[in-house]
């Protein structure tokens, strides 16, 4: 089948193999780091503005608390055994060639300080066990590595410990941070979380007039007034989402597509201006404290809006954070409604109404579109969506295969729980580290070159703002459109029919023209043409 | 002479290793997880994440997924190692149970699957770069010393046996502390140095990986942290 199909495309290509293993390139991103924080971004977090007189043994007396204080952290230092298994999985690795990129390389940077200072062997035996002092080289070569992982989780999965590098780097952050050594890039934008309430510095009267600009577009198009509603008290489910979705394509497509849903399920649902950020960059920098402060304005909305419900919008470590911290930061919910889950994906809630057979769907409105699905790793490998192990993989797809005709996955090493991350997760999202950004989107981007010379796929949809943003910026350098990356519920978005709205009302008219014939067939000859142009617009 | 010696040396390597290894695992038990991080898609119930680590314990099961090589030696020094240390058993029984006693002549072949193992894996180790770089000093000596006294062990069943009744007088006196000669073959008693040594060094190394496996979060949590809330104890104090 797949081998006939690359003949009719023409030729035959020759692939480049995803997860083919690079030779050993040392140094090769020795010279890649993020911006450092300014005093101003420091301090706002409660971090040493600079880099503090006793760094060293500030630092190596932090690293002896978070080893006491996380069992994990503890084991993944002392447990690994150098077996190998993961120095082939990280994308940064395979993108660039730097054997530091090996995420069992990545930890050994804090694994040698770690044995130096708080294990036996170390303290007598440095050289035997790789034991090394903390000086400045040691600390800058962590400030280079630990902000080349993206804490995708992919090492872990194949650790047969469950070693998560991603734990490490994280612990990593927050030692730098409290010595003085924060990262510009997630320490600004939590910053401007706590001052304004979302990761782009929008403020409450331009999201009110963003929501109140879309309101109009989604009636120009349906003939359907479909509300976006900010701080109404009362409502059942507080929306939150990535702030992105208020700002940039594809993700306010993916937006359009929440409203849309949650129009037609006739529940009632607000924003809040408060919590008008789903993402929670504290995890990123490993800071439990900034990570439960970012959490608890969620719960405060919640709390303020009388919501019963909380659903989060389409974000990869927003949904990490929501699904399996939340609770836990800022909890209990008792005041929610106990029969939903607190909190809910969007693309549950979707999924739900497909199931219930609430929403309307009209595949063809995708034909344009040759659709594959890129896992986000924090959903992946971090969360889940639905009863059963492995629904987040089975109910975005679930989605996608009832809103088009044409869904081809990628190379089965590459997706699902071994999906490979963008290259831009875990705060490395900034404009310094295109570089680093670039190599590491490389394993993705051939496993998407594949698909798109075997199937002829066109599109690739994600479920995370950081992912999308990341592809729109990445996609050109491989070859692809920027605008190749579409949200989950942008597909949606297309494929919904609103009742009462004007393709509702196009539809019943082929349906009577067409008599007899069933009205899936009779839309896509008739409707089709107006609603690709449509659609094509939104993109 | 020697009996004295490997006497008062079995005491304390047993010693260090026992009160080392109980020391370590105390210390993983008592510290906090203060996050649900299991790697997932991963079991719902407690039972079912149980389960997950068993497997990973006897099968191995995510190192199949990430590397057929590493995973086949490994297993099979593993296995071989758990079959060869069963048959070491009867030095330490009387009279021996008979599931040790079966499991004898297995025994013998599990030496040298063991042996073999461990040289591929040191093979692998030396002859792929991205395994000399990620390995320090330890790494290549903890192997040599396994397969030294794999090599001893062999030795003595194949080359120059040594008298094995007299060596479980010696270890079921040590036991009852009741003294018994021990035999002066070279072989035997580098055999028995070496794994004095690697009892000693166990707890503080990276063989730590065998009680630690089950402590490992992300694998050892249930995924339901909607359907239970986890509140863990509160952090320890930040002194
Ligand atoms: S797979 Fe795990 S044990 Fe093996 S080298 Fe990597 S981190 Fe260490
Ligand atoms: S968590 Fe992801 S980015 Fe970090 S080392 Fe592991 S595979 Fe690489
Ligand atoms: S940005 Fe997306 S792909 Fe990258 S780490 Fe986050 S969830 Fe994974």
């Amino acid at each position: 089948m797949e081998r006939i199909e690359a003949q009719d495309l023409g030729e035959s290509p020759l692939h480049p193999d995803p997860l083919e293993i690079p030779a050993l390139a040392y140094g090769a991103m020795a010279k890649s780091k993020p911006y450092p924080a300014s005093v101003a971004h420091q301090t706002a977090l409660g971090f040493p503005g600079e880099l503090v007189e006793n760094w060293q043994e500030k630092a190596v007396a932090k690293l002896g608390e978070l080893v006491r204080n996380n069992r994990a952290l503890r084991f993944y230092l002392d447990g690994c055994v150098r077996c190998g298994a993961c120095t082939d999985k990280c994308h940064y690795f395979l993108g660039t060639g730097d054997p530091n990129n090996m995420p069992v390389a990545r930890q050994n940077l804090m694994r040698r300080v770690y044995r130096r200072y708080f294990t036996f062997s170390g303290r007598i035996a440095p050289s035997l066990v790789g034991a090394e002092d903390l000086t400045r080289e040691v600390l800058d070569e962590w400030y280079t590595y630990f902000h080349q992982c993206s804490q995708c989780r992919r090492c872990s999965v194949y650790c047969p410990f469950g070693i998560d590098t991603a734990e490490i780097s994280m612990a990593a952050r927050e030692i730098m941070d409290t010595i003085g050594m924060g990262q510009k890039y997630c320490n600004e934008i939590i910053g401007k979380v706590f001052k304004i309430g979302n990761n782009l510095g929008l403020p409450p009267k331009a999201l009110k007039a963003t929501l109140a600009g879309l309101e109009e577009e989604i009636e120009e198009d349906t003939g359907v007034p479909v509300r976006l509603p900010l701080d109404e008290a009362g409502a059942d489910i507080l929306l939150v989402t990535p702030s992105a979705d208020f700002f940039a394509s594809p993700h306010m497509e993916g937006l359009i597509g929440y409203a849309k849903v949650l129009h037609e399920s006739g529940v009632s649902w607000t924003f809040s201006s408060h919590a008008s950020e789903a993402a929670n960059f504290g995890m990123f920098i490993g800071s439990r404290e900034n990570m439960q402060k970012v959490a608890q304005r969620i719960a405060d909305a919640a709390r303020d809006l009388k919501v019963k419900r909380i659903v989060f919008g389409e974000c990869g470590h927003a949904w990490r954070v929501g699904y399996n911290f939340l609770d836990t930061l800022a909890g209990p919910f008792d005041f929610l409604d106990r029969r939903y889950p607190v909190p809910q994906h969007i693309c549950e809630f979707t999924y739900d109404l497909i199931q219930q057979g609430t929403l309307r769907l009209d595949k063809s409105k995708n034909d344009h579109i040759r659709l594959t699905f890129h896992d986000s790793c924090n959903v992946a490998r971090a969360s889940r969506m639905g009863d059963m192990p492995g629904g987040q993989f089975e109910i975005p797809r679930a989605i996608l295969r009832a809103c088009c005709n044409h869904y081809y996955d990628m190379d089965p090493d590459t997706i699902r729980e071994a999906t490979l991350c963008c290259g831009g997760g875990g705060g490395l999202l900034t404009d310094e580290l295109m570089d680093l950004r670039t190599k590491g989107a490389s394993p993705r981007m051939k496993a998407l070159r594949e698909v798109a010379d075997e199937h002829g796929v066109t599109h690739m949809a994600a479920i995370c703002a950081i992912c999308k943003a990341q592809f729109s910026k990445v996609l050109p350098k491989f070859g692809f459109d920027m605008e190749a990356i579409v949200s989950v519920h942008q597909m949606v978005s297309n494929a919904i029919v609103l009742t009462g709205s004007k393709q509702d009302e196009e539809a019943n008219e082929a349906d009577e023209e067409a008599g007899s014939v069933p009205a899936v067939a009779a839309q896509a000859e008739t409707a089709e043409p107006a609603q690709a142009a449509n659609a094509q617009e939104e993109a | 002479m020697q009996t004295t010696l490997y006497a008062v040396m079995f005491y304390v390597a047993a010693a260090i290793f026992a009160g080392g290894l109980g020391l370590r695992v105390w210390q993983y038990a008592k510290t906090p997880v203060p996050l649900k991080i299991p790697t997932t898609p991963a079991p719902i119930t407690q039972a079912g994440a149980t389960f997950r680590v068993l497997r990973e314990v006897v099968v191995f099961e995510s190192l199949f997924k990430s590397n057929k090589w590493i995973w086949l030696f490994g297993w099979i020094f593993h296995i071989a190692l758990a079959l060869v240390l069963v048959r070491h058993l009867r030095y330490f029984t009387q009279p021996v149970w008979t599931p040790v006693a079966l499991a004898q002549p297995l025994g013998i072949y599990a030496g040298f699957a063991m042996v073999g193992a461990l040289f591929a894996l040191w093979v692998r180790r030396v002859a792929i770069s991205r395994m000399r770089y990620i390995s320090d000093a330890f790494d290549h000596l903890i192997l040599l010393l396994l397969l030294a006294i794999g090599a001893t062990g062999l030795g003595m069943k194949f080359i120059a046996p040594t008298d094995i009744v007299a060596l479980k007088g010696f270890f079921l006196g040590l036991m009852a502390f009741d003294w018994q000669p021990l035999p002066a073959d070279p072989l035997l008693l580098s055999h028995l140095a070496l794994v004095a040594l690697l009892m000693v060094v166990f707890p503080f190394t990276k063989l730590l990986h065998a009680p630690g496996v089950f402590f490992s979060p992300s694998r050892n949590q249930a995924d339901d942290a909607r359907e239970r809330r986890y509140a863990p104890r509160p952090l320890t104090s930040k002194a």
